[in-house]
């Protein structure tokens, strides 16, 4: 058997992943940095993997160890981890035997990037039957060595050996150490969040999961924590590099009549690249980019006002022609039932444009040497970033090489995909290395948005109190105004100012519950774009798209209706409820010590500070959350603190039940800030939400002071994900236990202060 | 047109040249010394992704120009403490698994440090209090108040 660069890389990569032991802590440094470094070290051409070849995935070192080939990415959340879990379990390994290489386009098989929260539901499946297969595969190779069927073999941490003649063995290093496996498995023929493997070995039994279940740390922390070289996109470097600073215009949709290049001429290094409406500054030292950035002076066209009045949007969204109508869902009769309802209910609710606002705006780092354009970037899905840049350059996708880094933040379809393709540009126009970072208006004011909506809501009750007639409508900008991805350059910011159209997917959606209501009417609109290109509230994906304007609305509906039938809400949740909805729901509350009672203020009505509980339950994609708030809220300053949660959490087999406590904590965590915070202002010609005082976010001051989780783990339900869902159920919830406090409804996202006053002064 | 600025960061004297006297100081570090850390976040000293100590004092490194920190002694991230020589809130933070993307770190960790130093034992709200206005973008602000707290307690 040959042993190729690729497999030599890969040793070499396992000599780097050394663990380092020290006296007050065991880090890991499982360098990145290394990977990567090495990658582009190997300087030839990165061709496409195979995905019918096991080698793709999976590799054994000579020292027996693995390192697995991930083509998603790990947002913090601990995905990789995760995927080395799967691996270890079915290599019958330990987790921390196990590499995981991510986010390399060279390296790994497109998997999608971070999607959907599919990372171990979509992602943990090709990676656990490819381990499945290389174990079959090493125990065919020890059964000949040790000249013993397999059948009287056993493995335990990666050593093969005769059951009851412990000293005949083999470990994995010996048998394959070094070298390709050669296997070809079933591979369903798609790419990205669908991509599947089979081969013929069964995957262990949930009951004989060992490493799955439990929960080894993550792998980023201490080069976090202790600033390591080379952690964050921010922090690549190559030599001959330029830095860059995009100029956006002053007014959406606005373009430069001139450039006064006289403007930036006590700059020293000053280089400024236009093309059509794209204006982007370069200099050798970054002070110099920003500086000329912020001096450049720019002609810009006139715009006309292509936004409502601020106020006026949710009339506006009303209002416009419907672009897209798609019923969703449709049971029985609504209209018939509605009409022998004993009661109906009717409500309408709104949710603002949010922003990404990442923590630092996005990043990118872009060489082109022998042919090949190296692309250091953020965002979530590098394998479209490379195929984007090489469609916007028109290159072929084997000579755009893209090697994901962490970057500042990445939580969808955010800033990133515009850095790397600006950063692609820029470095093919100049000739030279370029990084670019963006101010932090890029971030917050130039990011795709998760749109703005409005839902309305109508259901019958019977005389028993029972739903039997419910009708759920949002309209809205679609989710997708741009893709989730940068793979087509039409839907970077770039690609339009240069004169790419948008070209919008009609996209929302409806909400996930399972609740018994025989006769339904689920169904969603989209409106089109303010703009046809390069607008500031363009839309896409934004953690758990759409997910927390619709269960905010459809929460608080429920909740009025519970109150409509004189009910307690938990108890009127689980009278439409079953089987594991029904229990995250029971969970929830019990873990909170709910007090089972119609909603509504209690005590003195006049008091200044009132408290009050609110529940919240939703799917998402086979995942249940149910979430119990309780709030204060000062009827002085309409000021709402979100005190305390408890989370029921569902998602099928718990792989990590340390990380994903951390998802979860921090999903409620967003989303409460999302809900009480987050809204991007505009006037009629530019969003004026630049920064964080002009889009506040929770402060620590105002976070939690407990986030109590259950989490019901189901290890025979394949995982279902927790990337996302526990941000949707956050705004119903708070905006339920705002009207126990308070007896007053908010309708209308985010609760701030000013808002919860005047909605208290009514 | 250039100035000479001698900086000392972690400990090493620097030498460099610049051609503005008012750049801030971030920008020498990241720039021109080559140090991963601080971060940039905002560049309006809103998010503390950039912050250093200079002598002792967090601050937001993204706003402050280098002309004031001449002779200052200046310490990152990286220069509090190391994987063989961590600071207690450095362990505490690899212990309770704080930072998601964390590229808010610098602030939270270098403001606690110096909130450590003047109250050794804060209650829960001298925690918050002192660390208010500093963003994190992950919500993991309570798993920061965890650390902060074991931190204080090593």
């Amino acid at each position: 058997m040959t042993i190729n660069p690729t497999t030599l890389l890969r040793q070499d990569l396992t000599r780097r992943g050394v663990l380092k032991g020290t006296g007050a802590l065991v880090v890991s440094f499982t360098a990145p940095a290394a990977i990567a470094n090495a990658a582009t070290a190997a300087g030839s051409a990165p061709k496409r993997l195979d995905p019918t070849q096991l080698d793709s995935y999976l590799a054994i070192h000579r020292d027996g160890s693995a390192t697995a080939f991930f083509g998603k990415i790990d947002g913090g959340q601990g995905t990789d981890v995760g995927i080395a879990q799967i691996v270890a379990e079915e290599l019958d390994l330990p987790a921390s035997r196990v590499a995981v290489v991510m986010g390399d386009t060279a390296l790994t098989i497109d998997q999608g990037g971070a999607s959907g929260s599919f990372g171990i539901t979509w992602g943990g499946k090709p990676m656990r039957n490819a381990a499945a297969e290389a174990r079959q595969f090493l125990l065919g190779l020890a059964a000949k060595r040790l000249k013993t069927p397999v059948e009287k073999l056993t493995v335990a941490n990666g050593v093969v050996s005769v059951m009851g003649a412990p000293a005949r063995k083999a470990t994995y290093g010996q048998l394959i150490g070094g070298h390709f496996f050669n296997v070809t498995m079933k591979w369903n023929g798609k790419m990205g969040n669908a991509l599947d493997v089979e081969g013929t070995a069964q995957p262990k039994k949930p009951a004989d999961y060992k490493v799955v279940g439990t929960s080894p740390k993550r792998r980023d922390v201490a080069h976090k924590v202790f600033a390591q070289p080379a952690t964050y996109v921010t922090d690549m470097r190559v030599p001959g590099m330029l830095h860059a600073r995009v100029v956006r215009p002053p007014t959406a949709g606005a373009v430069p009549n001139s450039i006064d290049e006289s403007s930036v001429k006590a700059i020293p290094g000053v280089r400024i690249v236009h093309k059509d409406g794209f204006v982007a500054v370069l200099a050798d030292k970054e002070w110099n980019a920003v500086r000329a950035a912020e001096k450049l002076k720019i002609a810009w066209s006139q715009t006309a006002a292509v936004f409502p009045e601020p106020a006026a949007l949710y009339d506006y969204i009303r209002k416009a022609p419907t672009r897209h109508r798609k019923v969703e869902k449709q049971t029985g009769s609504f209209d018939q039932a509605i009409a022998g309802a004993a009661k109906t209910v009717t409500a309408d609710y709104e949710w603002p444009f949010q922003s990404h606002a990442s923590m630092g705006s996005a990043c990118a780092l872009a060489e082109i040497k022998n042919g090949t354009l190296t692309l250091w970037t953020g965002s979530q899905k590098p394998h479209y970033a490379r195929d984007g840049v090489a469609a916007l350059l028109e290159m072929p996708a084997e000579k755009v090489h893209a090697i994901w880094r962490t970057g500042p933040g990445s939580y969808g379809r955010n800033d990133a995909g515009d850095a790397a393709l600006e950063a692609a540009f820029l470095a093919k126009t100049v000739g030279r290395p370029v990084r670019i970072q963006g101010m932090r208006p890029e971030g917050i004011a130039w990011d795709p948005k998760g749109p703005a909506s409005i839902h309305h809501a109508r259901a019958g009750l019977d005389a028993a109190g029972k739903i039997i007639a419910y009708q759920f409508e949002s309209k809205g900008f679609s989710r997708l105004e741009i893709d989730s991805s940068e793979k087509n350059p039409g839907d970077s910011i770039l690609g339009q100012q240069m004169g790419l159209k948008l070209s919008p997917t009609d996209s929302f959606g409806i909400p996930d519950e399972a609740y018994d209501i025989p006769n339904r009417l689920m169904a969603w609109e989209t409106i089109a774009p303010f703009l046809d290109r390069a607008s500031p509230l363009r839309t896409s994906h934004l953690r758990d798209p759409v997910g927390p304007q619709i269960h905010f609305a459809s929460e608080s509906f429920i909740d009025e209706l519970a109150h409509a039938a004189n009910a307690d809400p938990v108890a009127f949740r689980l009278q439409h409820l079953k089987g594991r909805d029904a229990a995250a729901v029971k969970a929830a509350a019990e873990k909170f010590g709910w007090d089972p009672r119609v909603s509504g203020p209690r005590g003195d009505p006049k008091a200044d500070v009132v408290t009050g509980r609110g529940i919240a339950y939703v799917k998402r994609l086979g995942t249940i959350v149910a979430v119990v708030a309780e709030v204060e809220v000062d009827r002085r300053s309409g000021k709402v603190r979100a005190k305390r949660f408890a989370v029921a959490h569902d998602c099928g087999c718990v792989v990590n039940p340390a990380l994903l406590h951390a998802t979860i904590e921090g999903n409620i965590v967003q989303a409460t800030s999302r809900s009480l915070w987050e809204e991007v202002r505009f006037d009629r010609q530019k969003v004026t939400s630049v920064d964080w005082e002009t889009y506040p976010i929770l402060d620590i001051t105002d976070a939690p002071e407990k986030v109590d989780i259950v989490l019901l783990n189901h290890p025979e339900i394949p995982p279902t994900g927790a990337g996302e869902p526990s941000s949707r159920p956050v705004a119903g919830a708070l905006a339920n236990a705002i009207f126990d406090a308070t007896g007053v409804r908010l309708r209308r996202a985010p609760f701030r202060p000013e808002q919860v006053k005047s909605s208290l002064a009514t | 047109m250039t100035t000479e600025f001698r900086l000392v960061v972690d400990g090493k004297t620097h030498t460099i040249r610049v051609d503005d006297p008012h750049m801030p100081l971030l920008y020498a570090l990241r720039d021109e010394l080559g140090f991963s850390n601080p971060h940039f976040g905002c560049g309006l000293a809103q998010c503390g992704a950039c912050t250093v100590h200079v002598d002792g004092q967090p601050v937001r490194s993204c706003i402050t120009p280098l002309s004031t920190v001449k002779g200052a002694k200046i310490t990152t991230l990286a220069g509090l403490g190391t994987p063989e020589h961590p600071h207690p809130l450095q362990t505490a933070y690899v212990e309770e698994q704080v930072p998601q993307c964390g590229y808010c770190i610098n602030g939270w960790i270098m403001t606690a440090a110096a909130l450590l130093k003047a109250t050794p034992h804060p209650s829960d709200q001298q925690i918050r209090d002192g660390l208010a206005g500093l963003k994190c973008r992950c919500g993991t602000h309570m798993a920061i108040i965890r650390a902060v707290k074991r931190a204080a307690q090593a």
